[in-house]
């Protein structure tokens, strides 16, 4: 429906914006590691911002920095202006974060009118319950959840507050293509409401399809950022997969190749574009058989930036 | 667009709810989330009740000091019921959520962090009263215990009341334990100190020594405070038992407060 239209309209009315959180020159160590290092990063009213990165890469630690949940050793964070910290300032901010356990013995009405009860102004709970797609799971208990639902339980947690601000850590791990298609349709309702989100992820495939901006992290420092377009153009290898007798040593030497691999019986060959791999393949071995093309994923998409961007 | 317009509009409304709303709502939900688990709410209640059927009622009637088993069983196992009721409605919980995440959904929330701590001791004093309740009803239906009502009613009030000492060392446990060990850090606690404060067995069929370790074990205080209203406390001036359990508190909630800092501390 007008979702699409609604987005375009919001596209428009992002810029200029103001900026509702920010981290400046942030640093954080836990004992040694050093999760964050000099990590700045904005967001602006109304627009969804992805920080994309593999696990460890300082994703989560971001969130709760935003959160007021951990402290920087160095460097500034702020929300709508003041320490994330202020109990004040989460009645205005929703979070859905990585629980090892919820309690089971809970039925999913019950842990949603809790927490719609700390909030001043909640959603009604049969609305939050159509949001999350639970209407049919109100009475269950949580434990009694697959995996996907008790991911839609705590995404319904980080909804049921109203919040203008929106923080989802990894919200469609764990979930089935179906599933993760109609949570990012229930994300981007949200921000046809004129709400603001922030979610990591580390499929550059979710990043792409929600996100205005993402900011791709690693170790501890965003090393790119930009319009998902943008951040394609940067990391656009393909992959190619085929069975050869040639040895690595000799693919290597055609242009456009960027790293092979052995994989079982079949040879895995990151390029930057495939068409000029492809005819010096075919022209060396004629026995060439198996050929799939595919884009880069993120793993190929990090080492195309890390080449780039030494951290 | 006139949702987006309204959603961004009521942004500007920061008015708190009532935190008492969101202590009893709180509350209400620890309570039935306890309820429902039988590894907390059977065990609980069936523990106290199973010795003292077992001791007080099928053993048969002996005397104690001049006072029928069955009389002197409700205070001691009273007290070995509050304090289970206490430390595992305590300490179990706040470990597990500790450990595994679920204090940091609440803590990203705007929920007041001491209705979070309210709520677990309100559902262990309901059922602290419900074991101490279940043990009067089994002795006088099935003990012949006759209690004036205003001594049982005294019985019940100072068991309650006295099992907040334990809801503070359940806090504090609960900020040092593991999310799987914690049952198990428990058990050293509670089972050896009923033990030597004569909540298993009366002193005089315990060795001597027991005695002098009893006096700094805060279960002894509490027993004997119960016990003395049914006239068969060891005669010390309540008093002193009563600043017992209050220092043990204070340093319980010491500690808990350490932890708590520590946790923030620790960057979630």
């Amino acid at each position: 429906m007008a979702t699409a239209q609604l987005l375009q309209m919001r596209d428009q009315q992002v810029r200029g914006r103001p900026q509702v959180a920010w981290l400046e020159g942030v640093g954080l160590n836990y004992g040694q590691v050093r999760a964050l290092v000099n990590f700045n990063f904005k967001v602006s009213a109304g627009e969804l911002v992805a920080l994309l990165g593999p696990n460890g890469a300082g994703k989560t630690t971001a969130i709760k920095l935003l959160l007021g949940l951990a402290t920087p050793t160095s460097g500034r964070v702020s929300v709508f202006g003041v320490d994330p910290a202020n109990v004040a300032t989460h009645t205005r901010v929703g979070a859905m974060l990585q629980v090892g356990r919820v309690p089971e013995t809970l039925r999913v009405r019950e842990h949603i009118d809790l927490f719609s009860s700390y909030y001043p102004n909640p959603l009604p709970i049969a609305e939050t319950l159509a949001i999350a797609g639970l209407e049919d799971l109100a009475d269950r208990k949580f434990g009694d959840l697959s995996s996907g639902q008790k991911q839609r339980v705590l995404f319904a947690l980080g909804i049921c507050g109203n919040p203008d601000l929106l923080f989802l850590d990894e919200p469609t791990v764990g979930l089935d293509v179906e599933a993760r298609h109609l949570l990012w349709e229930e994300i981007r309702k949200l921000l046809g409401r004129g709400k603001t989100v922030v979610l990591t992820t580390h499929y550059l495939e979710e990043a792409d399809a929600l996100a205005d901006r993402i900011a791709v992290i690693n170790k501890g420092s965003i090393i790119a950022e930009g319009s998902p377009a943008e951040i394609k153009a940067r990391t656009g290898g393909k992959k190619i997969r085929c069975v050869t007798n040639l040895a690595p040593a000799v693919v290597r030497t055609l242009s456009g190749v960027l790293e092979v691999h052995q994989d079982r019986d079949a040879m895995v060959i990151h390029a930057s574009q495939a068409e000029d791999v492809l005819r010096g393949l075919l022209n060396l071995d004629l026995e060439v058989s198996g050929i799939e093309v595919t884009s880069a994923g993120l793993e190929e998409a990090f080492l195309a930036l890390t080449r780039d961007n030494p951290v | 667009m006139a949702t987006a317009s309204t959603a961004i509009s009521s942004v500007v409304n920061l008015q708190r709810p009532n935190p008492v709303g969101i202590c009893f709502k709180e509350a209400k939900y620890e309570f039935l989330k306890n309820l429902r688990n039988p590894m907390y709410s059977v065990s609980t209640v069936l523990f106290p009740l199973m010795f003292y059927v077992l001791f007080g009622l099928v053993m048969g009637k002996q005397m104690i000091g001049g006072i029928s088993t069955t009389v002197y069983l409700i205070p001691a196992y009273g007290t070995f019921g509050v304090m289970g009721a206490s430390l595992f409605g305590t300490a179990a919980s706040l470990a597990s959520e500790r450990g595994l995440g679920w204090l940091q959904v609440k803590r990203a929330s705007p929920m007041p962090p001491f209705a979070y701590f309210l709520a677990k001791i309100v559902m262990s004093l309901i059922f602290s009263t419900i074991v101490v309740l279940l043990l009067l009803l089994l002795g006088v239906s099935f003990g012949g215990v006759h209690l004036p009502a205003i001594t049982a009613g005294k019985l019940v009030l100072t068991l309650v009341g006295g099992s907040l000492p334990f809801c503070a060392m359940g806090l504090a446990i609960g900020y040092f334990a593991g999310p799987t060990s914690a049952p198990a850090v428990i058990n050293i606690f509670y089972l050896p100190m009923s033990f030597f404060s004569g909540l298993w067995m009366p002193f005089m069929f315990l060795p001597k020594f027991i005695q002098h370790i009893a006096v700094f074990l805060p279960p002894y205080h509490l027993s004997q405070l119960a016990l003395s209203l049914i006239g068969a406390g060891r005669g010390e001036p309540s008093l002193g038992h009563w600043e017992a359990l209050i220092g043990f508190t204070m340093l319980c909630l010491g500690v808990a407060r350490w932890g708590h800092q520590r946790d923030e501390k620790a960057n979630g």
